[in-house]
């Protein structure tokens, strides 16, 4: 059975919803669940107050509401599954190590951001900094997959550290920005500057990309690696084309202001 | 006991517990991922001189592999953990990685596992690189061809080794054919290989020799050429040539299958008698008695 929590209205003031994760509301009663801390603005505020809520003690929750102002859902959860019904505020799954996340709508800024595991699939399209590194960190994403099926905003994989971030549409200018390994694979069009002071990840486009000059050829080849890569996001539900993962990729090695064991793949077109 | 009019002995096959690995090498064609399946299994019949055993399990097609390509599935048996770990290391090293196109995976899930690709990376020289798919680690290794993929752990089950049926006939071709039989009809079972040529060994052993520093010796009591020489022979009259089928399993009921398999196979094919090899019981811990797989 679903635990449905259903934001009445849409708040007069940004809420911050941490507590809102399916494994903290695992074994709780509804009562409980109301009484959970939440903000509502800078004024504390209990999770009844906002929300109405059916159901109980499951580790699948299913959130309903406008809930594009509402921070936070997810955030740091170490299991369970929970789907937003429709658009999600910003720091979605952020820091979250295991369990799934699904966005019917839009997922705001921030989304999975320094997540080290688990799965967070966006149905619409995903804010800046999509499994990026706060301010101050280093390391962004540490591991676990993100599938975005329409675009990305800027920044996308900043600070990857490891994990999969898929874009089926475009992504925004400096995707992979220093980014320290894992991989990024967009499907659309690829901002400018990919993979800027990128130090060990990979970015695969497969559209003609424009590269930041300190991104040197090395070859055109089907890296091994790909064909199981793009397996996996067919499985998990991407349009990924037999093209695709038979196509050969030329690879761009950078950025030679930094390690230079980065790699930009880029699809060629069928000869 | 008889089985279509062949007799079949009352005794037993005494097996070793062994360590086994599933190796999955998949390759741009079957031909390439079949020649690294001949030299990863290649010089691996026995223990006792090649310090593991191994065969193809058999042929996958590209549905059924990690990376969609045409594949073979290979199983390496080791008497302990830590040589299984190295002779992985060794011939997927040797082997794999050298063989066009192929990219080598763990086809076993288990609890207890070793580092293979984590190792192989060294070949790398630095150059080397990691991916996580799905919670499981692949190395990327830069090499002259492009580049070979490895996965890093492998899993490693407590299998079986030495598995054996015993086939007698009368002249070298029909006890061959019999034991041709045995082979192709033991090949399909899952989790079994038979690691000899063919799968059919010629020169059963005995443990030690009359010579010192010698670990094994042929196995002279099945030996049709001794009969007229030693005391203990146990060649019927009228047989004149002896093969063995050696089986290694995953685990007890994959050899269990294939004995099973062969033993029918054989008697319907021109053995006169089929017994099996042990060591009296005392040596082995799994003993697959031939009236329990007898229909």
């Amino acid at each position: 059975m679903t635990l449905t929590l259903t934001l009445r209205e849409a708040p007069a003031a940004p809420v911050r919803a941490e507590a809102l994760r399916p494994d903290r509301l695992a074994g709780l009663s509804r009562s409980e669940i109301e009484r959970l801390d939440v903000w509502h603005g800078n004024r504390p505020a209990a999770a009844g107050d906002l929300f109405d809520v059916s159901g109980a003690g499951e580790p699948d929750v299913r959130v309903e509401g406008d809930l594009t102002r509402v921070a936070a859902l997810g955030t740091g959860m170490a299991g369970g599954r929970l789907t937003i019904a429709g658009d999600a505020g910003p720091h979605l799954g952020a820091g979250m190590q295991d369990g799934e996340i699904l966005v019917e709508g839009d997922a705001g800024d921030w989304a999975g951001a320094e997540m080290g595991g688990g799965r967070l699939v966006v149905r619409g399209s995903a804010g800046r900094r999509l499994g990026g590194a706060y301010v101050g960190e280093r390391a962004g994403m540490r591991g676990g997959e993100i599938v975005v099926h329409g675009d990305a905003g800027e920044e996308a994989g900043a600070g990857l550290r490891r994990g999969l971030i898929a874009v089926a549409g475009r992504a925004g200018p400096a995707a992979g920005l220093s980014a320290l390994a894992g991989t990024i694979v967009v499907f659309g069009a690829l901002g400018a500057h990919p993979g800027a002071g990128m130090r060990r990840a990979s970015i695969v486009a497969m559209t003609a990309t424009a590269l930041l000059p300190t991104y040197v050829r090395a070859c055109t080849y089907q890296p091994p690696f790909l064909r199981l890569c793009l397996r996996r996001l067919r499985a998990l539900g991407l349009p990924v084309t037999a093209e695709q993962i038979d196509g050969r990729y030329t690879r761009w090695s950078g950025d030679t202001v930094e390690l230079r064991r980065a790699e930009i793949l880029t699809l060629e077109p069928p000869r | 006991m008889r089985l279509h009019d062949v007799e079949v002995e009352d005794t037993f096959a005494e097996a070793f517990p062994m360590w086994g690995a599933r190796i999955v090498v998949t390759a741009a064609t079957p031909t390439w991922a079949m020649n690294a399946g001949r030299s990863l299994t290649g010089f691996a019949t026995s223990v006792i001189g090649c310090k593991c055993e191994a065969g193809i399990e058999r042929e996958l097609d590209a549905a059924e592999t990690p990376d969609g390509r045409p594949g073979i599935s290979v199983l390496l048996f080791a008497p302990d953990r830590e040589g299984l770990g190295k002779r992985l290391v060794e011939r997927i090293g040797q082997t794999v990685l050298t063989c066009p196109t192929t990219v080598c995976f763990n086809g076993l899930e288990a609890d207890t596992e070793v580092d293979v690709g984590g190792k192989l990376r060294f070949f790398g020289d630095g150059w080397q690189a990691s991916k996580v798919l799905a919670g499981r680690r692949y190395w990327r290794i830069p090499v002259m061809e492009g580049e070979f993929l490895v996965e890093e752990r492998f899993g490693i089950v407590k299998g079986v080794g030495g598995g054996n049926l015993i086939i007698l006939a009368e002249q070298v071709a029909t006890a061959l054919g019999a034991a041709e039989a045995a082979a192709a009809a033991m090949r399909p079972v899952e989790g079994a290989i038979l690691p000899f040529p063919g799968g059919i060994a010629r020169s059963g052993s005995k443990v030690g020799s009359r010579y010192s520093g010698q670990i094994a010796s042929t196995n002279h009591v099945l030996c049709p050429t001794l009969r007229g020489q030693v005391d203990d022979s146990q060649v019927p009259n009228g047989v004149g040539s002896v093969f063995e089928i050696v089986i290694d399993g995953l685990g007890e009921e994959p050899v269990r299958a294939a004995m099973r398999a062969g033993l029918d196979a054989a008697a319907r094919a021109g053995a006169l008698r089929i017994t099996a090899g042990n060591y009296g019981g005392n040596l082995g811990p799994h003993h697959f008695h031939l009236k329990e797989l007898v229909p």
